[in-house]
């Protein structure tokens, strides 16, 4: 289809064309032209924001909780700049994420204009790719170019940067590429395995006597029947199965096989099973540091499979012994079928030996904490909010920090796509406009943002818009009034000196929701959580939940800086010497 | 991003990995779009690789490609990891370890020249000297007065560092270097 109209005319269209639905955005002058056909037009609902750094973790949330990319519209300048913390935050999550940047008139572009700034030299480095337009007659072909990569291989954020000019320049529109893989003439990432590669790993994984699956971001990103295909894998083979922070969800956390998250603050039987395996496969995860601990001392005595969409996540921290390039979910097809119709069986006998180990690992209780009657204990909010919430369709997200630790440990999570956190950049202010993106993709469904008293008062204003558009979003925050991440390090690290990590001076929550129309809730007993916990529920607005916890709650296990995953400092061993004494001089300097 | 740059090797190859520092010389084949240079280079910078020697010049007019060949210095993972980072940079069509695909065809280096422009001021018996040993490296003079050379001189980098180090006594004013430029020996192209 070609035809005819404006650069603005052609962003709506090829958003239309692409299949989107919702925008998050905010205007100023170097988009108004965008924002007059977007107050013309029906079909795309656009979400205005408070401020630009939450329409991209909106954009984030709407793109984790549904598998589109999330679309996100900012103006020139401190729009775009604002906006670079979201980009880096898709960058180091590979969230599919466009955003469209306005951008001062091309014959002002270099003259330090008003609201100029260099878009695409500041985000170069925190996008996967990134455009400026500088003729119309680009302008369709780029934006559906945009899409293809955001969303292709191993996904991530694109800025495409529209001078005002070319919006308001007339040029010829031309629909999506029907097949855009194809037709890219540089970039076609590899999405089928290496067939006698795959073939090799089902050997190894047949004739591994300690294996385990360690399952990443990837599988979430490749898709629900990627999800499926990692579920039919363990049960056809009866491996255990570890995930990191980000593929929380790919394999249920009821599943018989299932150690719990894995890496620093993941679960004893996790990093035992890592430390002491003979086989690890890695699929869709890159060895992040949190996962690895002391490299020099990980996993010494494995064969290394992994599995992955990006060619340079192979050999960067870790060496493997077999690479697998492509999707998970193809390659995961490749194995689950290879290992079907060649008839493989798992060693029995070491399989059952290999379970007696890790069920005496996972008798060790490591995420243990001593119950108490009078002080709500964060974990305990969390499980009380988990029980209470399972049974329903509910996407949680998380700011940064212990409450977030807390609820990857305490929430269990069946689906994937219900759980959205920032583990990369560790973005502290990312829970709050994540629910909300995720409550537009799902009207019906309970979007609870886990946070810490000092996170969200990081992206507070977007409560602002969850009111405006009425999206019952709830945020349950364990107040403990400190930083609670920083105050533990602080506590291993130096001395227990505080510095700085106390915040003085907190909003009252119940009247800071009310003030923005929404509902504020303030529970300080452990006997009052459950029922507040209902009552939030069943309001049907945005709701501020000031969740009163113990303030000095370390949160364990915990691989400390430096080491390796069989030297976890465990919660009954966690006195406060031990805590004084767990990071070495050299692991100080790591972070 | 091409994913035949990536070694798939057996189950049970590795091999001890090596910690010595290489010198590797790549050629990367990409789109001549504005800010690729910037693309290529803030990758380096970013990440914190080495770039000893960066050439760049279109080198096909009607696909507007050009040809990035840069000198770089690193242990083999890390060379392997600049090698992957760059293949993932959208514009890039083809990223070629040339030091490898020489060494897998047992010679000893890629072809590798670079030229220079040697500026050497002087008179007497170091003028006349600076010209007999210029003759002596095939260097061409370009530029002269009776007081000044310029001398141009293509060849291997450590050709050329030789001559800029034999003339730094004889009156070196200043060197311009346009960096390396590579390719395959043999009749394959990238």
């Amino acid at each position: 289809m070609t035809r005819e109209m404006t650069g603005a005319e052609m962003v709506i269209q090829a958003l239309k064309d692409q299949g989107v639905d919702t925008i998050f955005g905010y205007p100023g002058g170097a988009v108004l032209p965008i924002y007059d056909e977007i107050v013309q037009q029906e079909g795309l609902e656009h979400i205005l924001v408070r401020h630009e750094q939450g329409a991209g973790h909106a954009a984030e949330g709407y793109a984790r909780s549904t598998g589109k990319p999330g679309v996100a519209l900012v103006t020139s300048g401190p729009g775009a700049t604002n906006m670079v913390t979201a980009l880096t935050d898709a960058m180091l999550d590979s969230i599919p994420l466009v955003c469209i940047s306005g951008q001062v008139p091309t014959h002002l572009i270099g003259n330090d204009a008003f609201q100029e700034c260099d878009t695409v030299g500041i985000t170069r480095p925190c996008t996967k790719h990134n455009w400026l337009v500088r003729d119309v007659e680009d302008l369709a072909r780029v934006l559906h170019e945009a899409f293809y990569v955001a969303t292709s291989g191993r996904p991530g954020p694109v800025v495409v940067d529209v001078p005002k000019d070319v919006q308001f320049a007339t040029g010829t529109y031309q629909g999506p590429t029907p097949n855009p893989a194809a037709a890219h003439k540089s970039y076609r990432p590899q999405v089928k395995g290496d067939a006698a590669s795959i073939r090799h790993a089902v050997e190894l994984m047949a004739a591994a006597k300690k294996p385990i699956l360690y399952t990443g971001g990837g599988v979430i990103n490749s898709g629900t029947q990627a999800c499926q295909l990692l579920r039919e894998l363990v049960s056809l083979t009866g491996f255990p199965i570890t995930s990191t922070l980000m593929g929380l969800g790919a394999y249920p956390a009821s599943g018989d096989n299932w150690l719990g998250m894995l890496g620093m603050h993941g679960t004893f039987e996790a990093n035992m099973t890592m430390h002491d395996c003979d086989l690890m496969v890695c699929i869709g995860a890159r060895f992040d540091d949190r996962i690895t601990g002391r490299t020099d001392a990980f996993s010494p005595n494995s064969r290394k499979i992994h599995i992955d969409i990006d060619p340079s996540s192979i050999n960067k921290t870790i060496n493997v012994d077999l690479p697998i390039i492509g999707d998970v979910g193809h390659v995961l097809e490749d194995m689950v079928r290879i290992w079907r119709s060649s008839s493989m069986k798992a060693d029995e006998s070491a399989m059952k030996a290999w379970w007696e180990q890790i069920d005496a690992w996972r008798a060790r209780n490591s995420l243990a904490y001593k119950p108490n009657s009078d002080v709500i204990m964060p974990q305990h909010a969390i499980q009380r909010l988990y029980e209470l919430t399972k049974h329903r369709k509910t996407f949680i997200s998380t700011e940064v920090g212990q409450h977030q630790m807390w609820a990857a440990q305490f929430y269990g999570f069946e689906e994937p796509n219900r759980w959205l956190t920032s583990g990369g950049l560790g973005t502290m202010g990312y829970g709050l406009p994540a629910a909300i993106g995720a409550q537009v993709a799902h009207r019906d469904a309970l979007c609870v943002d886990i946070a810490g008293d000092a996170s969200i008062l990081m992206n507070i204003q977007e409560m602002s818009t969850a009111v405006q558009y009425g999206l019952p979003v709830k945020v349950f925050i364990l107040n403990n009034q400190y930083m609670g991440m920083v105050r533990q390090w602080q506590q291993l690290l130096h001395g227990n000196r505080l510095s700085h990590s106390y915040t003085d001076s907190l909003p009252d929550f119940v009247k800071l929701a009310e003030a923005y129309g929404g509902v504020g809730f303030r529970v300080e007993k452990p006997a009052d959580l459950d029922g507040a916990i209902e009552e939030m529920i069943a309001i049907d607005k945005p709701v501020l939940f000031d969740c009163r916890v113990a303030n000095l709650a370390n949160c364990f296990p915990m691989i400390p800086s430096g080491k390796a995953h069989n030297e976890m400092l465990l919660p009954d061993e966690a006195n406060d010497e031990a805590v004084a004494n767990a990071i070495s001089a050299e692991g100080k300097s790591l972070v | 991003m091409n994913a035949q740059n990536v070694d798939a090797p057996s189950a049970y190859f590795l091999a001890e990995v090596s910690n010595e520092i290489e010198t590797h010389t790549l050629s990367l084949l990409v789109d001549n779009e504005p800010g690729v240079l910037a693309r290529v280079i803030g990758l380096f910078s970013g990440r914190g690789y080495n770039i000893d020697s960066l050439t760049v010049s279109e080198t096909e007019h009607e696909k507007h490609l050009s040809r990035i060949t840069i000198v770089t210095t690193g242990t083999p993972m890390i060379i392997e990891q600049i090698r992957h980072q760059l293949d993932r940079l959208v514009p890039v069509h083809r990223v070629t370890d040339l030091t490898v695909r020489a060494r897998r065809a047992n010679q000893d280096k890629p072809l590798e020249r670079e030229l220079a422009l040697v500026k050497v001021a002087g008179d007497g018996d170091k003028r006349l000297e600076a010209l007999r040993l210029g003759d002596a490296f095939r260097a061409t003079v370009i530029d002269a007065t009776t007081d000044h050379f310029v001398f141009e001189i293509t060849g291997r980098t450590s050709k050329i560092e030789q001559f800029i180090a034999i003339m730094k006594p004889l009156g070196l004013v200043e060197v311009s270097r346009t960096g390396v430029a590579a390719v395959q020996r043999g009749p394959e192209g990238l």
